[in-house]
């Protein structure tokens, strides 16, 4: 083990190294050497026997110090390696950028910070959303630049490939629909309401949401991170230069393919959350078929249908919006895109719920 | 001579953050122009700039003698059909095919029939050496072919200028040598501008007609003209260091 020796004359400070310096480490070092006030201090390295990196450091922050604190220096009969390791890590940087680091700031200048952000995002927000539905509008009447295979491509994805997953979850949300109203509805002897409980609630609400939340994770993830990759490869950047839209030849497609399956999506979902329910209803619950298919008839109304579609096609814009917003604002290195496509999804979420929140209370407003 | 391109005291950068100030040059009809430079002094940027991808800070740049900066939507979009770009990883779109890539620019902005751009691209796409790769996706060619069917690409339009970000990094030095060359030959075959960020010495000498040298520690252009001549030249020691390598290789052997 290493050993530092201090032995103070007329303000000099003479640090003798002795010994192997493997991993060393002194924690009080600076301290006894402050408390020798030294003017200067010598560094004798001559009966240093091994070293490595920790004692670099050792030499490279009192090196750092003694300049700093205006001590002159010395690094005596240092190992050839270690003088010059030391020299490396000692020459000043050429430049660096200061004016780039960021000053600390105050609480009061956070607030404001933050609050000019919140406003600049609406803004961002905003401009994205019109250029995405004009682009939109371009794409409906053909106008665009958007490439056809890409939407059919893209609504391959939103559609037919979606199809399975969606019917697997509505099946299973139907089904536990089911088993926790029964057992409410067994307290007033009422089971066979069941049914009723099952329909009603697919159809308007459950259904959408659940279609909602898959699509958000598994279509709006996929367009963050594809159109994340796009600008990290260049090629967002290619588009602009080519002066083609992003917006039409990107998000517009994308947007049109799941804004129109997901109407269809959710009448996919409703079908199998009914199937889901009848499935408990009949084979767990006992409930004839007849009866449990009569209730679910008599619970059907049309009006609930359209509300559930209409959420899936709100949903569809607000999942193909987010998405392709945190793809295009993705930065360009491969963390960014995994920020994107987490951000995609979250937000997809968070916008659904108070989509669904708004429409609800519009909705009742209006005796919908 | 009237130029081709010309920057009026443009300080650009990010934000708050300026990286190169007062930048003032001009690059002549049919010059290989390289812009070079110490890592992170601003080439890229100065690129980003130069495509219209970001505005300058303060300042204008005119092409052909039309303000960019001043110019409308319209305008813009008319400077930028006479420019190409070949990005550092080539920015090919990577679900479509080289084909289909090369055809994108001429489907959006010229008349041709269908035949006829199917023609073009083959000829691009021969031109940069890549005949036959029509069907191929970019993920199933190297890096130096990528770069080839980008410059393909940037080639479709026929412009008059093309922009360069890096063309040599990550190739090998024949690959290098092989661009650099096809890079002259357009240069002189087709009477194309060529816009240059390198700092590959050899290409800097081999097809440098005229050049400026951004510096990182007084973000200023520290120095203009031919790069040999700049070389015979030198306006202070950071621009030789970096034209040899040489100082700092023998400051180590000391
Ligand atoms: N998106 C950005 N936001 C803020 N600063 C940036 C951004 N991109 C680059 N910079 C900064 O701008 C400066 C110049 O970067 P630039 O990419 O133009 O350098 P460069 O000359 O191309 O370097 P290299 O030769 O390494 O590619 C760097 O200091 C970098 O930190
Ligand atoms: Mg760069």
């Amino acid at each position: 083990m290493g050993d530092i020796i201090l032995t103070l004359q007329d303000k000099t400070l003479t640090l003798t190294l002795k010994g192997n310096f493997i991993d060393f480490e002194d924690g009080k070092l600076y301290q006894n050497i402050a408390g020798y006030l030294p003017e200067n201090i010598i560094i004798n390295g001559l009966e240093i026997n091994k070293w490595d990196s920790s004692l670099l450091l050792i030499l490279f922050n009192l090196n750092k110090y003694a300049n700093e604190n205006n001590i002159k220096i010395e690094n005596l009969y240092m190992p050839q390696g270690l003088i010059k390791m030391l020299k490396l890590a000692l020459v000043v940087p050429e430049h660096i950028n200061r004016e780039t680091m960021p000053a600390n700031e105050s609480i009061l200048e956070k607030i404001g910070g933050f609050g000019l952000n919140v406003w600049q995002n609406t803004l961002k927000g905003t401009i994205f959303m019109m250029t995405c539905f004009k682009s939109l509008w371009l794409f409906i009447r053909r106008k665009s630049s958007a490439r056809k295979t890409d939407f059919l491509f893209a609504f391959e994805e939103c559609g037919p490939n979606a199809m399975s997953i969606v019917a697997l979850i509505s099946f299973m949300v139907g089904l536990i629909l089911a088993f926790v109203g029964a057992i409410q509805l067994k307290n007033f002897g009422a089971q066979v309401f069941v049914a009723d409980l099952v329909t009603i609630g697919t159809i308007r609400i459950m259904g959408a949401i659940m279609v909602g939340i898959i699509m958000a994770g598994r279509t709006g993830a996929s367009f963050a991170a594809t159109i994340g990759s796009m600008q990290v490869n260049e090629e967002i950047d290619a588009l602009k230069t080519m002066g083609i839209s992003w917006a039409e030849f990107l998000v517009a497609p994308r947007m049109a393919s799941l804004v129109i399956a997901m109407p269809f999506l959710t009448m996919w979902a409703d079908f199998f959350g009914i199937s889901g329910g009848a499935f408990v209803g009949i084979l767990a619950l006992d409930i004839p078929a007849t009866e449990y298919f009569n209730h679910a008839f008599n619970a059907w109304s049309m009006k609930n249908f359209w509300v559930g579609i209409f959420h899936g096609f709100i949903f569809g814009f607000i999942i193909s919006l987010c998405g392709c917003y945190y793809g295009i604002n993705s930065s360009k290195n491969a963390d960014g895109v995994g920020i994107a496509t987490t951000k995609a999804v979250v937000s997809s979420v968070v916008w659904l719920i108070v989509a669904t929140g708004i429409i609800t209370f519009v909705f009742e407003r209006l005796g919908i | 001579m009237k130029s081709k391109i010309a920057a009026k005291n443009m300080d650009i950068g990010y934000e708050k953050k300026v990286i190169i100030k007062n930048a003032t040059f001009e690059v002549n009809n049919n010059d290989i122009f390289i812009i070079m430079g110490a890592s992170g002094c601003g080439k890229s940027t100065m690129l980003k700039v130069l495509t219209g991808l970001m505005p300058p800070l303060k300042g204008n740049f005119y092409i052909d003698d039309i303000d960019y900066i001043k110019a409308d939507e319209q305008t813009k979009l008319e400077i930028m059909k006479k420019v190409g770009v070949l990005y550092q990883s080539g920015g090919l779109f990577s679900s479509m095919t080289l084909a289909e890539n090369v055809a994108l620019p001429l489907q959006k902005y010229s008349s041709y029939s269908k035949k006829a751009i199917d023609d073009l691209v083959s000829l691009k796409l021969a031109l940069v050496g890549l005949d036959g790769y029509n069907d191929y996706y970019p993920s199933q060619i190297s890096g130096g072919m990528k770069k080839r069917a980008g410059l393909a690409r940037a080639l479709a339009l026929d412009p008059e200028i093309v922009y360069f970000d890096e063309p040599s990094a990550g190739l090998d030095p024949l690959s290098s040598a092989r661009l650099d060359n096809l890079m002259q030959d357009i240069n002189q075959n087709l009477k194309t501008t060529l816009v240059v960020v390198t700092h590959e010495l050899s290409s800097i000498f081999a097809i440098g007609t005229n050049s400026i040298f951004l510096d990182a520690k007084t973000k200023t252009v520290k120095a203009r003209g031919n790069p040999a001549q700049i070389l015979k030249n030198p306006p202070n020691e950071d621009v030789y260091n970096f034209l040899t390598r040489g100082k700092y290789d023998e400051k180590r052997a000391e």
